[in-house]
């Protein structure tokens, strides 16, 4: 499925848009992190949490949960909370 | 400078030197010439990430670690092994161990404080976190792990206190200190949560923290209520401690385990309060403080908006200010804990960076300061190495 990348992560991946496969979120991230090693810790932490001000879309649909099923033509979309400072 | 035992030979061979800034938005490198009068700005490196910490390895000269984080992304550190020419990550930064499912656990916010270790323990270094946390690398910072078994122990958990018993951007684990005698024998501080040192390379570990005052109304015997700022060895005398705390400064001289507040001697409208303490690197009677205001609602800015570094040649028994080329009013800025340091030239030479983002140094001990840099981001740490 494709996965688009935030522009602060965007020196990991060097490109807006990347290929990555799981039938899991949390899968999805694992794959992302074998593809461009360090990004996962960037965005989950070492409880498995999603950082505060990193948001994750599936389908245009706000997941709040690492493990949330995903389906193979499911579009994941990455952004960096609208927090401030 | 070489060391032999207790006793410290001094070098008048200039060695170029550069000066390495953290600030909140990204890293800067200053290189020095041999007379220390002109420096050559690179940077920023991690523009936009807030940075802590940035230490050179002083037993070989290049492995360059930089504790950085974005105030979106999460912790991580960077690794350079030419000066910054070049960045790696780290495989594996500083992580807190994953606590057992239905426990809550604890994620490392920031990486705080870098320390190289040993210099018998080439690619070691330790980590000091926000939440409090302590971590060393055995392979020049590739790879991390949690030191020593603190960060979970029950009691020194209850001594990290909660968020509430920490500085406002998070409690904090630094001032991670290892005896130039020996690699067993180490020192960390809190913010909050007192100073401690272990002598069996971190098995185990005990507080030091008597004749340390705490906040009026605290109790003294809760180590969670103390409040070390930055805690200094003396390589001059490795039995000898300073400390700059939030209630005064103190000395510590080994085998003592009780404080002594050497503060008191501070000019009474200045006061003892601030954050860093910068110790002389030959003579043990020599250390430099950055008073701040410490009064009403803790402004944390130069005391009436003077700034002014002060010195005592004598173990503390009285001090002076050493202020000559700074702002003699008006300046309302301090000097964070990490973000004062010293050369090992002759004379020694001294720098700061200040929350307004200026980059000050003195080439003669503090006795006449330039400012090297100006309008820089709020400046977190400075650290001064020779390159290889």
């Amino acid at each position: 499925m494709n996965v688009l990348i935030p522009t602060p992560l965007r020196s990991y991946t060097g490109q807006r848009v990347v290929e990555a496969r799981g039938s899991t979120l949390g899968a999805v991230l694992a794959d992302l992190d074998r593809q461009f090693p360090g990004i996962r810790f960037r965005m989950i932490n070492e409880q498995d949490c999603m950082r505060p001000h990193v948001r994750f879309f599936v389908n245009g649909r706000q997941a709040f949960d690492v493990s949330q099923p995903l389906g193979p033509s499911d579009e994941v979309v990455i952004v960096q909370a609208l927090s401030g400072g | 400078m070489t060391t032999r035992g207790r006793k410290t030979v001094r070098s008048k061979v200039a060695r170029r030197l550069v000066v390495l800034v953290a600030t909140r938005k990204g890293a800067w490198l200053y290189h020095g010439d041999a007379g220390r009068k002109t420096w050559r700005s690179d940077g920023p490196h991690f523009l936009g990430h807030i940075v802590n910490h940035l230490v050179l390895d002083p037993r070989d000269g290049r492995t360059l670690l930089v504790a950085a984080k974005t105030g979106h992304l999460g912790p991580t550190v960077f690794r350079s092994t030419d000066l910054g020419r070049s960045w790696k990550e780290a495989v594996r930064p500083p992580a807190f161990n994953k606590a057992p499912d239905g426990q809550p656990g604890r994620a490392v916010d920031h990486t705080f404080w870098l320390t190289p270790g040993h210099a018998s323990e080439p690619d070691s270094w330790y980590a000091g976190t926000s939440p409090q946390g302590l971590f060393r690398s055995e392979d020049g910072g590739v790879t991390w792990d949690p030191f020593s078994g603190i960060n979970d122990d029950p009691q020194y958990r209850k001594w990290m206190g909660t968020v509430q018993d920490g500085t406002p951007d998070g409690p904090k684990l630094h001032s991670i200190i290892i005896d130039p005698r020996d690699p067993a024998h180490l020192y960390f501080a809190m913010s909050g949560g007192g100073v401690h040192e272990s002598t069996d390379r971190g098995q185990t570990w005990m507080p030091i923290v008597a004749g340390l005052e705490v906040v009026e109304g605290l109790d003294a015997a809760e180590i969670t209520f103390h409040d070390p700022h930055c805690v200094r060895l003396c390589p001059g005398n490795p039995d000898r401690l300073y400390q700059q705390n939030h209630c005064g400064i103190y000395r510590l001289d080994r085998p003592s385990s009780e404080w002594v507040r050497i503060g008191r001697r501070m000019p009474r409208r200045v006061g003892d309060v601030g954050f860093p303490i910068v110790v002389h690197p030959h003579d043990p009677d020599t250390v430099w403080v950055f008073p701040m205001d410490g009064g009403s609602v803790w402004p944390r800015t130069s005391p009436g908006g003077v700034p002014a570094a002060y010195v005592t040649r004598n173990g503390g028994k009285t001090w002076r200010s050493a202020a000559a080329g700074l702002p003699e009013g008006q300046a309302w800025w301090t000097v964070k804990r990490q973000a004062m340091t010293s050369d090992v030239n002759d004379p020694v030479g001294l720098y700061f960076g200040t929350t307004s983002g200026e980059l000050w140094a003195s080439r003669d001990e503090g006795e006449k300061w330039d400012c090297i840099a100006a309008h820089l981001p709020e400046i977190y740490a400075v650290e001064v190495a020779a390159p290889a």
